[in-house]
């Protein structure tokens, strides 16, 4: 057997392939997909997971053994996939306890984001909410309070700046849903130094579009979006058709990625927070922000697709 | 509620169909053996509207009213309050029958029952409804038996038969007594309507079968006044 010296040629090759391969590796990938999962929350700089876990509806379980426990099991989901934040309210129903059910089960996992609202028409009455609500949690202190849907806004964000001087909640925000009283959203964004905002948005609702999103991104403020999927309407309507083939360019494998990935694809949006009673659903969800994010001209196509459906 | 008119009936709903459907279901098992007690006394009020013995008027007043304060008391209070916070703002309303019950039926004694007449067989129509059709539809529509809503023990077939005897009753608390029930059937109308239920029509359409069958038999009494005063 004879022993050759390598060609310049052979060594070119083969430093190419393993360039290629490392590009390619899971490693990479995965260092790729990690990247495009997360967002930073202009006010701190802190990274979080794009896709959070949403408890409207879903999670309004009650007293039900059974149905608790399947709650908990899409938390344990969530947080496997590397899902960090949950949102609620207390005009939830039972969601709450049922989030503190799920925490105390997993061990009140660390990576929590807790993201939580208050919703009483009574100033006065805020504090009170906030703190049942975190007993309901079992948290020592929230890292996100809201303003639900905009309501006695004045006195609640007095209430929450208060709380976050004081080092009782980390980030202060409001909320609307469904495109309503957008005028008087843009207004309090313009006053108040909100860390973030919440608002329905997604590719067949693109109201805040115009004003809201680029608003945000000047005022750095990050975006929580609500009600991606039209709580599920607009994923049923869709499932009636078939994926697009180029849904693939984007890694899309589903309408729920579809419309997620559509909407992590806006600059202003920070967390997306679909809701789900599934596990599989949760992990569909999650895996979203990895991966490809449409630019300006796949957006476009995507919405176009859609509203042609 | 700002812009209230961007709002559709869904947005109200705070829970799945599972978890409604499902809270049936444990309420039924939390409850039981009351659903024997709660039929039985429902087939006795039939009874004693069929034979009409002295003092039937009291005695069917005072099941009804024991009924509406059970089920304000453990299924709104105790339990659909679990997953709807307005539960808790229609207990004190069926708190409110039963006392109303109580006074105008039991303590003034001002209710007679009478099966008679065709506004008598509609009533008693409802009241079977109430009783045997209510419970059925649950197998019907391929859920289990334990989720089905119960006479005396879930709001729907208690409502439709008060709203049933009422139509049966004589005297003046008649009026007083049926805006609840009424009330009750085109509330839960709309939330099943607002979960897509098949069955969303039954409470208000027996609602509706009520107000016919009343305002039918208040024109039968006025002709009969009458005639009586030819």
């Amino acid at each position: 057997m004879s022993l050759r010296h390598p060609s310049r040629r052979a060594i070119l090759a083969a430093g190419a392939a393993l360039a290629i391969s490392s590009a390619l590796s899971p490693r990479a990938l995965r260092a790729q997909s990690t990247e495009s999962a997360m967002r930073r929350i202009p006010s701190s700089g802190e990274a979080i997971p794009a896709v959070g876990l949403g408890t409207w509806i879903t999670f309004n379980v009650g007293d039900d053994p059974v149905l608790r426990d399947e709650c908990a099991a899409v938390m344990a989901a969530f947080f496997e996939a590397d899902g960090r934040a949950i949102d609620s309210s207390p005009m939830y129903g039972s969601s709450q306890p049922v989030i503190g059910h799920g925490l105390a089960k997993l061990g009140a996992p660390s990576g929590l984001f807790s993201a939580e609202k208050v919703w009483t028409s009574s100033g006065p009455d805020g504090p009170a909410q906030i703190e049942q609500s975190r007993r309901f949690w079992g948290v020592p202190r929230f890292d996100l309070l809201q303003v639900h849907n905009l309501l006695a806004w004045k006195e609640h964000l007095k209430t929450l700046f208060e709380m976050k001087a004081a080092g009782k909640v980390r980030y202060v925000g409001i909320t609307t849903s469904d495109g309503r009283r957008h005028d008087l959203l843009e207004e309090i964004m313009r006053r108040e130094p909100l860390d973030f905002v919440q608002l329905t948005y997604n590719i067949v609702d693109r109201e805040a579009e115009d004003r809201i999103l680029p608003l945000a991104r000047d005022r750095g403020m990050a975006v929580i979006v609500n009600r991606p999927f039209q709580q599920g309407a607009l994923t049923r309507r869709l499932e009636r058709e078939p994926l697009p083939d180029w849904s693939a360019e984007i890694g899309a494998s589903s309408w729920a990625q579809f419309i997620l990935k559509f909407i992590l694809s806006h600059p202003s949006v920070t967390v997306a927070i679909p809701a789900t009673s599934r596990v599989d659903h949760v992990r569909e969800n999650v895996a979203a922000a990895a991966g490809p994010i449409p630019d300006q001209a796949m957006r476009r196509r995507m919405a176009n697709h859609v509203e042609q459906l | 509620m700002s812009e209230w008119w961007s709002y559709a009936l869904s947005d109200f709903l705070l829970f799945s169909p599972r978890v409604y459907r499902r809270m049936f279901e444990l309420h039924n098992g939390a409850v039981w053996p009351m659903q024997v007690l709660t039929l039985a006394t429902g087939l006795a009020m039939v009874m004693l509207v069929l034979w009409r013995p002295r003092g039937h008027g009291r005695l069917i007043a005072l099941f009804l009213a024991i009924t509406w304060a059970f089920v304000a008391w453990s299924f709104f209070s105790l339990r659909y309050t679990t997953i709807n916070w307005a539960a808790a703002y229609v207990a004190p309303l069926f708190a409110l029958e039963a006392m109303l019950l109580l006074v105008t039926g039991v303590l003034f004694g001002r209710l007679t029952f009478d099966w008679r007449g065709v506004p008598g067989l509609l009533g008693l129509l409802l009241v079977a409804f109430a009783l045997v059709g209510q419970p059925s539809l649950a197998p019907l529509m391929g859920r289990p038996w334990a989720s089905a809503e119960i006479f005396g023990i879930a709001p729907d077939p208690t409502a439709i038969a008060t709203l049933g005897l009422l139509l049966l009753a004589r005297g003046k608390p008649v009026g007083l007594l049926s805006p609840i029930p009424v009330f009750w059937c085109v509330m839960t109308g709309a939330t099943l309507w607002a979960m897509e239920a098949p069955e969303a029509w039954i409470s208000p359409a027996a609602a509706l079968l009520a107000a016919a069958g009343g305002i039918w038999s208040g024109k039968a009494r006025g002709g009969q006044g009458e005639a009586s005063q030819r």
